[in-house]
Order: structure tokens, then sequence, then C-alpha cells
């Protein structure tokens, strides 16, 4: 008789947070999935099931090519920030004195509580016609017009470097310095060079912090509109920016759906693909 | 350390990362204090003329305004429910515990913009109005998930039996959460409001897609970069950014503060 009172009040206490996440994330996510089996005609909303707008997304260049630039972008993104991330998180590890490694770590993260928006923004006032690297490499002369890196691809990537970089080397940080200092050793004294210890006993240790982070970098570049739009311009569209196309220009909210449903089929392998070290740093 | 060349190579490659970093932010707070138009070189300040602009723009005040008040009160409803429900699933561990703790950090998998889409479809079909309420129901499903998983890792055994030893000296249940839960569980409770607070206040794409005629400041911000590069953008960027950073030295002294004083007296 206590026993179910008790339990009748712990659900008691979980139901508000309960209630609110099923109204406002699961319901929409349903409706959301319904009306990508919807269509729009003309103005108005047919109600009959139909796979209208996937097949559109596969017929349509427009999409297609929204996403392969969105995965391409992406890759490059997450293979970039892994490459510069892993040596400064290794230096941060070994060479900064340990009462020093948590300023190095704030510092690193400092830029981050910047706004979103507004990162993006100053990486405009960098890279623009007349901004400060075209201006650094006109008055050194090493080019005579000022050239614009913005409103490209380029753009779009640096911007995401940018971000993800830090997110890497804290992620691989923490991998790093829970390595216990006898492997090294013990690979050193069973006569393995610096190169061989590194990959044979340091990078598969800390694959696990490479992982989270190259996962947590991939789910949030490719679901990204902020930086595309300011950065990347209109040029070439990456899927996110091809989704606010379809509810902001077109109001059609059918494919707008189908499209974030697809991009959370490619979220879902993404993590199928990496679910084996992300559970081992779990463990 | 050692001038080896090693050494050397690390301290070149850390510095050219770190300038990697700060640039951009450097770059926007020093032309917030251009005295002209355009926020490239040459530098012409130091001038406020930018900042006081900021402050005298009716719109970005009104933004600024909005977007404290959706930050308090999603990160106060955040909060709340978050620590209920742990309390109560940690304490009590009724059947299906696993489950509802999946349903509730489920929103912490998915994109924001697919949660902003499936709201404004959602508020859309049903001809709920958009407004600061629906940025502010967006904040809270974000944020919700962060609360929970931050209370519940931190309820303990050693508080349930605290807990317990209160409710057999003849506490009510509301007299436990409120005389001894809470107390014992604060930094985490500020750790996460904090959190909820600096998410909900930098969150774009929510607020952008739910909201109508009253906006917060990102999306204000956002509206003023179809205008172009503008040191008065640059202004308002700094101001943010000044904010946010008042809002982690808080946390990191009052939460890790606390934390590292118990850890130093422990040994």
């Amino acid at each position: 008789m206590i026993a179910n009172s008790r339990i009748r009040q712990a659900y008691g206490f979980a139901a508000p947070a309960v209630l609110w996440t099923a109204a406002f994330f699961l319901v929409p996510l349903a409706i959301m999935a319904l009306y990508s089996i919807w269509q729009r005609v003309g103005m108005s909303l047919k109600t009959v099931p139909t796979l209208a707008n996937y097949i559109a997304f596969v017929e349509k260049s427009f999409f297609l090519k929204g996403l392969l630039n969105s995965l391409e972008v992406t890759f490059t993104v997450t293979i970039l920030s892994i490459l510069l991330a892993y040596p400064l998180a290794w230096i941060l590890a070994e060479k900064v004195p340990a009462r020093w490694q948590r300023i190095a770590l704030l510092a690193a993260v400092l830029p981050f509580w910047t706004s979103y928006v507004v990162r993006s923004y100053s990486w405009l006032l960098v890279l623009s016609d007349g901004g400060v690297i075209s201006n650094f490499l006109m008055q050194t002369g090493l080019t005579q017009e000022s050239i614009s890196l913005a409103n490209s691809r380029t753009a779009t990537v640096i911007g995401f470097v940018h971000f993800f970089v830090m997110l890497l080397t804290l992620t691989i940080y923490a991998n790093l310095v829970q390595l216990p200092k006898s492997y090294i050793k013990a690979a050193q004294d069973l006569g393995a060079g610096p190169i061989r210890t590194f990959i044979h006993v340091v990078l598969p240790l800390t694959l696990p912090g490479i992982m989270v982070g190259a996962f947590l970098t991939f789910v949030l570049c490719i679901g990204d509109y902020i930086t595309p739009q300011i950065l990347g311009g209109n040029k070439e569209l990456l899927l996110p920016q091809t989704l606010m196309l379809q509810i902001q220009r077109r109001a059609d909210f059918p494919m707008a759906s189908a499209i974030a449903m697809i991009l959370m089929a490619v979220v879902t392998l993404a993590y199928a693909a990496c679910s084996r070290w992300l559970k081992l740093e779990r463990a | 350390m050692k001038l080896r060349p090693a050494n050397i190579l690390s301290v070149l490659y850390a510095a050219a990362l770190y300038g990697f970093i700060f640039l951009p932010v450097v770059v926007l707070v020093l032309f917030s204090f251009q005295e002209s138009r355009i926020p490239v070189p040459p530098f012409d300040g130091p001038s406020l003329r930018w900042y006081a602009a900021m402050f005298a723009d009716s719109r970005m005040m009104e933004a600024l305004g909005n977007s404290l008040l959706v930050a308090t009160l999603s990160s106060l409803v955040s909060l709340t429910l978050g620590f209920l429900a742990a309390y109560g699933l940690a304490r009590h561990k009724p059947p299906g515990t696993g489950a509802l703790r999946l349903v509730l950090t489920a929103p912490m998998t998915v994109s924001y913009l697919i949660i902003a889409m499936g709201l404004l479809i959602t508020f859309n079909h049903l001809g709920i109005p958009r407004s600061l309420l629906t940025i502010g129901i967006g904040h809270v499903v974000i944020n919700l998930p962060l609360c929970f998983a931050i209370l519940y890792s931190q309820m303990g055994d050693h508080q349930a039996n605290i807990e317990r030893a209160a409710r057999d000296l003849g506490a009510s249940e509301v007299q436990v959460i409120l005389l001894v839960a809470l107390p014992m569980l604060w930094p985490a409770c500020f750790a996460a409001f904090f959190l909820a607070f600096t998410f909900s206040w930098d969150e774009f794409i929510i607020a952008l897609l739910v909201s109508r005629f009253d906006v917060t400041l990102p999306v204000e911000i956002w509206n003023m970069l179809r205008s172009g590069l503008n040191p008065q953008t640059n202004a308002v960027g700094s101001f943010v950014f000044l904010i946010s950073f008042v809002f982690v030295i808080v946390l990191d002294v009052i939460v890790f503060g606390r934390r590292r004083v118990k850890g130093e007296s422990a040994k």
C-alpha cells in the first residue's frame, strides 16, 4: 500500500516534465512526420497520404544538390577540425603545466560565449571585401586589389571549423589526460618508437574522444542554418538553407517537413555508424 | 620547459590556433569602437558612438528586454520541471524509469532546426499565434532535458539517506523537497539555471521561426545583418559577449569555486 502510493507520487513528480516533452516535442515531431506525407496544392493542404515530397526530393536536383553540399561541407569540417584539434589537445595535456591547463582550456572556450549569430558575423568582418585579411594582404603588398573570401564555401568551412576545433580539443583532451602514462612507457620499453607508440597505443585509446567530438561536430554542422546563410551566401545552398526556403519563401510546410525527416534520417545513420565508440565512452 | 625544437613547435602551433580562435572576437570588439560608419580597417576610434546608438535604438532595447524575460522565465520553468522529474525518478525509481529518462532526454538528440520546425507546424496547424510565449515554450523544450540530466546525475545515495532521515522525523514530502533536497542540491540547480539561461539567451532558430512581432535579441541582430557590415552590430555583439562572459564567471566562481574549496579542504 505504502509502496504503491510512493510510486504514484514519483509519477506525479515526473508528470509535468513528461507531459511538456510529449506535448511540445513528441507530438510536433509526429505532426511533422504526418505533414511530410501530405502535400501543398496551390495554397491549400491536401491530406491524402503521398510520397510526392520525397519523390520531389530525389528528382529535383535542387534538393539533392543541397544534401550533397551539406555532406561535403560537413565531412570537410569534421576532418579538418580533428586534424587541427588533436595536436592542440596533445600540447595542452602534455606540454602545458598542470595548473595552467584549466586556464588554457577556459581561454580556448572564451570566444564561444559570444552569440552564435554574432560569431558568424565576426568572420564576415575578417573575410569580407576590405576586411581585415584583405587589408592585411594589401598592406603587405601580397595583393594589389582588395579580395573577398566571404560568400563562399571556404568562408562557411572556416566559420564552422572555428567553432568545432575547440569542441574537439575538449573531447580529445579529456581522453588524453585519462590515458595512463605507464602504457606509453610500456610500449617504449618493448621497443616501439614515438610514431609506433602513437599509432598503436595512443591513437586507439583516444579514439572514443575523437569519435564523440566528431559525432557532435557532424550532427551540429549538418543541421546548422546560420553559418552557411551568413558566410556562404546564396551561390550554393546547404540542406538547412533549402529547408528554410520552403518555409520562409514558399510556405510549403509539407516539403519542409520531408526535408527535415531526411535530415533526421542522415543524423540517425551517423549515430548508427559511430554508436560503437559512443557506447565505449559511457562504459 | 626546455628550448627543444619539439617544444618551440608546440608553442608556435598553440599560438597559431589560439590566434585563429581569438581573431574574429578581437576584430568584433575592436571595431565596435570605430568612429566611422564601416567596421573595417583602418581603425579610426576609439569612439563610444555606436554603443550610444545601440542604447538609443528602441527596437534593440525592446529585444534585449524580451530576451531577458524569455530566458529568465523559460529557465525557471525548465529548472522546476527538471528538478521535480529528477527527484521523482531518482528517489523513488518507479517502474519504467529508464523509458521516462529516455523520453525526457530525447530532445537533446534532435537539432534545434527540427524542433523549431515541429513547433512552427504544430502552432500553425492549431492556430496558436506566435509570440514570446511560444518562444519560451520552445526554449523549455531544449533546456528541460539539460536541467533534468544535470540534477538527475547529482542526486546520489548520500542525499537520499539524509532525506529519508528527514521523512522518518516526520517531515512532509513538500518539507523534504524545500528544506532538505533543494538546499543540498543548490549548486547543481544554480548551474542548471545558468546554463539554461545562456542557451535561451543565445538561441536563434527557434526564436526566429516561432516569433512574429516581438522578437528576442539574436533575431533582432539577424535582422540588422541585412544592412551589411555595421559598427552598431559590433557594439551589440560585444555587449552580448560581455553579458555571457559575466554569467560564465559567476557560474564558475559559485559552482566550481565551491567544489574546489571542498576538494582542497579534503586533502
